[in-house]
């Protein structure tokens, strides 16, 4: 599915990520911890394609194939999806008209037929349920106005229509009170599938009662410093990640 | 007067006394003198040539206006306009008012008046002269300011055909009324000067939509003046397109007067021009009027346009709101200069500005420069102005959706200039509009 190699990155001029690996299978759900400022956005950014943050040596293999030079449409077209840890508001697209855009250009980048608009409404309301999302937010403008938890779930409902083979979701969790966390980690739930993998970028153990990841990396410094099952990020909870930073750089599992 | 203000002037002399002995010479005498004293004050001033210490043009240079020699012009065989030449402007429903001129004279063959209902008044402003003189006298060039103007002058210093709408009292007119300009330069260098005057009665409604076309290459100088008085409680909805040629020189007056409780929506739409300059002047004369104003500039190359809006806040309880945007391609330059003025004893105004630019282009300018004037301390009055690039980080949230760069710079620009064209309450007008934003776009983001 998903293998980074020896990955260097940086944000302008200023080197954050150091010689990342990480290999992710078909249907796992890796979780991805570690303090502020250690480089997991970037990772996530970088992946995505976000203009600003170019990669300047390594490769990460979607299914096979480099992805670091492609457009971040390309990427999208290739099942890459990028929940957003801060969604932009868009004042004047309207989220259904922005997603049926998206979807539609996915579908026709892969020669498929474009969904027609009774259809894609009908798509988005089931899929809006799973979400508990609110249907009047879908004719807005995308993310004008919601709330902190309407954006993150609007983040989830869009991966549950575009079903991504690799999706990666930045901080889902941030800001998010007991309950929306609850709704938000069973949207995410819901989209576990045999034949797609979820990265899962997080800064608190709290999420992870609710997902339970295969795997569990803590990254510092710009690189994966610790990695291991579920139990290590109950462990970041206890210790923090003082402990884990004068760790040397491995991918050994513990 | 200088010498050069002279010759600048002497083709425009020479045209009205050229004129006064021809198809002008059947007006009546209130007429005539009108155009004498707006050709002396314009001697008088002079075009405004001189930028420097002169705030209301010191962004727009009017000196290719003025060393140009234009000639007026006139109808042209009839056999050469057809209907094709107005297309840029067919946005018209089928019972639609339409009053057609070509290079400002009245077109009976082309206009439509036979939606009007007997009670309204929509003709050209050469016959209301004599049908209805009390009426046109009492109105006509009593608001545009030709004294001190120049361009208003010039144009009144051939006011004889334009359009005449009179909506009597308690009247509610649901088709818009069409006043379209075309011109059809014979020569490559005309001037036409469009006049149009509106006056409603107490508690009436109407639409009236403006357009002005034009060929694509040739300069032609297009001057005009619209004088609207809306009577108490009425409401009157404005809409103005412009799509001419994009050698062309665009000068424009509205001045507006508004009655007693009365509303008044505008939409001010430019895409085509070389020089465009519109002047918005907004009086509420009476109490607890309004007025909302909006505008739509999108230019490329190296046009500019530049709106002039002032807002003079006369009387209590008034209220404005001002929503200006403009998408600026290639060399292009955009002006916005807003100016509110609130009046002694004025309280309780209400006045909002906004002008926002987005910039496709580094070459690009938008100068936006708001003024206020508050004689009264119980007002609220605000305004917010913006000018940037596309915003990059929802560029990216887009295609990080599957949308390329193109269709989502498409789908940001107008969602940008959608705020405004979501103002045009008349769904055909507004499907119009719709449709040149989005062609002017692809052309755009094609190139």
């Amino acid at each position: 599915m998903l293998e980074i190699r020896d990955l260097h990155a940086s944000v302008g001029e200023v080197p954050i990520l150091k010689g990342v690996n990480l290999k992710v299978s078909p249907g796992e759900v890796h979780a991805i911890m570690g303090p502020n400022g250690s480089g997991k956005s970037t990772l996530a950014y970088v992946l995505a394609g976000k203009p600003g943050y170019h990669h300047t040596s390594g490769q990460a293999l979607l299914d096979g194939k480099d992805i670091l030079s492609l457009l971040p449409e390309d990427r999208a077209r290739m099942g890459l999806f990028l929940c957003f840890q801060h969604p932009i508001e868009v004042p004047g697209v309207r989220l259904d008209h922005f997603m049926r855009a998206g979807y539609n250009a996915i579908r026709k980048s892969k020669s498929q037929e474009e969904m027609d608009v009774l259809k894609f409404d009908k798509l988005v309301n089931d899929k809006a349920s799973t979400v508990e999302m609110d249907r009047n937010l879908i004719k807005r403008s995308v993310n004008e106005g919601f709330s902190g938890g309407e954006k993150k779930r609007n983040e989830i409902l869009q991966m549950a229509i575009f079903e991504p083979t690799l999706a990666i979701l930045d901080e889902p969790d941030s800001g998010l009170d007991v309950d929306a966390l609850r709704v938000v980690a069973s949207g995410i739930n819901q989209l576990r599938r045999p034949d797609s993998s979820i990265i899962l970028v997080t800064h608190y153990q709290r999420i992870l009662e609710y997902i339970v990841p295969d795997m569990v990396h803590v990254f510092s410094n710009g690189q994966i410093v610790k990695s291991g099952d579920k139990n290590l990020a109950l462990e970041v909870e206890q210790r923090g990640y003082d402990w884990l930073e004068n760790v040397p750089s491995s991918n050994k599992q513990v | 007067m200088t010498n050069r203000s002279n010759k600048e002037l002497r083709q425009y002399i020479h045209a009205q006394e050229f004129f006064e002995d021809g198809v002008f010479s059947e007006d009546p005498g209130w007429a005539r003198n009108l155009r004498q004293s707006a050709m002396a004050n314009l001697k008088q001033i002079g075009l405004p040539t001189q930028r420097r210490g002169n705030e209301e043009w010191k962004y727009t240079d009017v000196r290719p206006i003025a060393r140009t020699d234009f000639q007026l012009g006139t109808n042209g065989p009839s056999s050469e306009i057809s209907e094709s030449d107005l297309a840029p402007l067919s946005f018209g429903g089928i019972n639609w008012i339409r009053l057609v001129f070509i290079n400002g004279t009245y077109s009976p063959d082309m206009s439509s008046l036979s939606g009007a209902g007997k009670d309204i008044t929509v003709t050209n402003l050469s016959e209301g002269m004599k049908t209805q003189p009390d009426l046109v006298r009492n109105h006509l060039s009593h608001y545009a300011d030709y004294e001190t103007k120049a361009f208003t002058a010039l144009n009144t210093s051939f006011v004889h055909d334009g359009a005449l709408v009179h909506i009597p009292d308690n009247q509610v007119v649901t088709e818009p009324i069409q006043i379209l300009f075309l011109s059809a330069p014979q020569y490559h260098t005309s001037v036409s000067h469009p006049r149009v005057l509106v006056v409603t009665g107490k508690h009436s409604e109407a639409t009236i939509i403006e357009g002005y076309t034009g060929p694509p290459a040739t300069g032609y100088l297009t001057n005009g003046v619209t004088e609207l008085v809306i009577g108490e409680g009425s409401s009157v909805k404005y809409y103005k397109a412009q799509r001419q040629g994009q050698d062309s020189y665009h000068i424009t007056t509205t001045e507006v007067i508004l009655g007693r409780d009365s509303n008044f929506s505008s939409v001010n739409i430019d895409l085509g021009g070389k020089i465009t300059r519109n002047n918005l002047n907004i009086l509420t004369q009476e109490e607890n009027s309004s007025c909302k104003l909006s505008g739509l500039y999108m230019v490329t190359g190296t046009q500019h346009v530049d709106n002039q809006v002032i807002i003079d806040h006369a009387k209590p309880y008034t209220t404005s709101r001002e929503l200006y945007k403009g998408v600026l391609a290639g060399s292009s330059r955009s002006v916005f200069h807003g100016s509110i003025i609130v009046r002694e004893g004025a309280v309780k105004v209400n006045a909002h500005q906004v002008d926002k630019n987005l910039l496709l282009s580094d070459k690009a300018e938008a100068d936006t420069k708001p003024a206020f004037w508050v004689y009264c301390d119980d007002v609220l009055c605000g305004h917010g102005a913006a000018c940037g690039q596309m915003d990059e980080s929802a560029l990216f949230y887009l295609r990080s959706r599957g949308l390329d760069e193109q269709a989502a710079r498409g789908m940001l620009t107008r969602a940008f200039v959608n705020e405004v064209i979501d103002n045009i309450e008349n769904k055909q007008f507004r499907n119009y509009v719709d449709e040149l934003v989005e062609n002017t776009l692809e052309d755009w983001l094609n190139e």
